[in-house]
């Protein structure tokens, strides 16, 4: 186990500095620098607003220096195009909305995914099975930046049950729309695999036990062969996180929520490097980070995974 | 699917080879090749995606020899009163009606159609290229090659490289040759791993073993025996993979990140769909997402057919 965790954690420490420095560079080597505007600014402006920046500092220094910041003091910068706004009022207004249709989002997945495919293994063959295979299937070529606008056209402009977008402190009308979309995908996914390991393990040999000792159903199901179904869920977390985060910028987009997708896709357009590069490391980060404690999570619950 | 691969098994096929062969008859044997394309054949829905798959390529490099109107023109009375006068038409030609600018949809369709085949077509085949030759290599040489080649693959795995697509876009420009690029870079990554895991396995199999015993030479080893059976795993992935192309290009365009104007792709004409759907112009989302959805429908069929027909664990 111990081996397993220090194997985990060496991949992670590159990739997460694999990703500072290749955004940091990337940001660097970008063509225009944050004040090139229409009208040029005179020289001495510049030099003078470069060094309120400490743009002005040799590129190990900026980077040091903004590693140090977010180190001790959790400082993402400050936003180039903003003056009055850092990296870390972006945060603290998108995430909480992100967070929150996320976190729902994901509890919908995961109950409503498993309960399908769980279903659709006791039932293996029958209609509620053939529903759980169809809705898979469609859930793979309807993803959300397509099923966002179909939930708007029914339930918006042709039902008029549901406001169009907007999230309006997270009123449960807003937030329906949002989770339905983000959700399905990853819904389907985990009934599939639920499905698939319940199947499974409804032929392993404790089963067969279980069985010939005169169980009945409900008890061989929800005492012995839930919880090994359930397993491979766990594993599927880590990309499920990574797609909620990805999955905002759409929803976002789409609802407009206001999301921390929101203010990415907006400074990828404005070319607000600052506030780019400070979400990809903190959303990057985070994700690096997740996937670690789920796979360690995963090998710690189920041990044949260690090898 | 699976009484059809029993069928061939069946006592009457059974009892007619029997007699054949104490007839001394020739038994003709089935490659491994004819075999699996009697399987697919025989995989409804597979041959009816490939029909339609067929049909949506040709529109897509055909299509516009058949429209009168090309995608650049627009139609100066019809913008701004596009809800009243662009609707879908057969009577004027313009089948698929017009675009938030006065365009043909027809034209659009059609070219947004060649945009997002041909994302997904070369980003699938980089991604292919470049993940059979680094896994086969890894698989091959073993060792500490082996450990550190993979080692950086776990790495580049774990980094979210929708971000980095993004950030790789934003830097060097919003082009189509940057996002084949990078879309293709990202995915060879499966890909290495799904082909080492074959080599591995189809290196210390009993009939690369007996191969080597009757004094095969290696060259033809690897020609005769791995690269078949490697081949049908990188075929059913590469067409798994063209599906997920389009879809990250989507994405990527649904944004605004990915084509720019004039160039268009499914993404982005649904995209534009989407902003006008307030104002009553459905069909400007309805004809792209039809094209997108059936094709993604499709190449889904396919790969599950291939992964049908050619899985050696299914013999």
């Amino acid at each position: 186990m111990f081996n397993f965790i220090l194997r985990r954690v060496a991949v992670a420490i590159p990739t997460l500095l694999i990703l500072l420095v290749a955004s940091f560079w990337l940001m660097q080597t970008a063509p225009g620098g944050p004040f090139t505007s229409e009208r040029p600014l005179p020289q001495q402006v510049l030099d003078n607003i470069n060094a309120k920046y400490g743009l002005d500092d040799p590129l190990w220094k900026q980077l040091w220096n903004y590693l140090v910041g977010i180190a001790t003091e959790f400082d993402f910068g400050p936003s180039y195009k903003y003056k009055d706004r850092t990296v870390n009022d972006i945060i603290a207004q998108g995430f909480p909305v992100t967070l929150t249709y996320g976190i729902i989002s994901f509890l919908v997945a995961v109950i409503v995914g498993g309960a399908l495919g769980v279903a659709a293994a006791i039932r293996q063959n029958s209609w509620l099975d053939y529903f759980a295979v169809g809705v898979t299937i469609g859930a793979q070529v309807l993803p959300n930046f397509v099923m966002g606008p179909i939930l708007i056209l029914v339930f918006t402009l042709w039902l008029g049950w549901l406001p169009g977008g907007g999230w309006n402190g997270g009123q449960w009308q807003h937030i329906i729309m949002p989770v339905i979309a983000l959700s399905t995908s990853y819904m389907a996914s985990i009934a599939r695999l639920t499905r698939s390991s319940m199947l499974e393990v409804l032929r392993s040999n404790f089963i067969r036990t279980a069985r010939a000792k005169g169980l009945p159903d409900r008890t061989i199901i929800l005492r012995h062969a839930l919880k090994p179904s359930l397993l491979p869920v766990i594993s599927y977390l880590g990309p499920a996180f990574v797609g909620m985060v990805t999955g905002s910028f759409i929803i976002d987009a789409i609802f407009g929520t206001g999301g921390i997708g929101y203010f990415y896709v907006n400074s990828a357009f404005n070319r607000d490097y600052a506030v780019m590069m400070g979400l990809t490391i903190l959303l990057g980060s985070m994700t690096i980070l997740f996937n670690m404690v789920i796979d360690i999570l995963y090998a710690w619950i189920d041990p044949k995974i260690r090898l | 699917m699976t009484d059809k691969l029993v069928q061939p098994f069946s006592q009457k096929r059974t009892a007619e080879l029997a007699e054949n062969l104490s007839a001394g008859g020739e038994v003709k044997g089935r490659s491994l090749w004819a075999d699996a394309r009697r399987r697919f054949v025989a995989n409804r829905a597979a041959m009816a995606s490939v029909v339609v798959l067929v049909l949506i390529f040709a529109f897509s490099l055909f299509g516009d020899h058949v429209t009168q109107f090309d995608n650049e023109t627009i139609d100066w009375d019809v913008m701004g009163s596009v809800k009243e006068l662009g609707a879908p038409s057969l009577t004027n030609g313009h089948w698929f009606g017009f675009d938030e600018s006065g365009r043909d949809l027809y034209a659009r369709v059609v070219q947004g159609s060649r945009i997002s085949l041909s994302v997904g077509l070369v980003g699938a085949f980089i991604a292919v290229m470049v993940g059979t030759l680094y896994g086969s290599v890894a698989g091959f040489v073993g060792g500490r090659v082996d450990g550190v080649m993979m080692r950086l693959v776990d790495i580049f795995m774990s980094i979210p490289y929708m971000f980095v697509l993004i950030l790789l876009l934003v830097v060097f420009g919003r082009s189509i040759s940057m996002l084949f690029v990078g879309i293709g870079l990202t995915a060879w990554l499966d890909m290495s791993r799904i082909v080492r895991g074959q080599t591995l396995s189809l290196k210390n199999r009993e009939f690369v073993e007996a191969a080597v015993a009757i004094g095969v030479p290696t060259h033809r080893i690897i020609l005769r025996h791995i690269v078949p059976n490697l081949l049908g795993v990188v075929v059913v992935y590469a067409t798994l993979l063209v599906p997920q192309m389009i879809l990250t290009e989507s994405f990527i365009s649904f944004l605004g990140l990915g084509v720019q104007e004039p160039d268009t792709s499914w993404g982005a004409l649904i995209s534009e769909g989407v902003k006008s759907m307030n104002y009553g112009t459905l069909w400007q989302l309805a004809f792209p997402l039809c094209f997108f959805v059936i094709t993604i429908f499709c190449f889904f069929f396919i790969g599950d057919g291939l992964r049908d027909a050619l899985d050696p664990k299914d013999r």
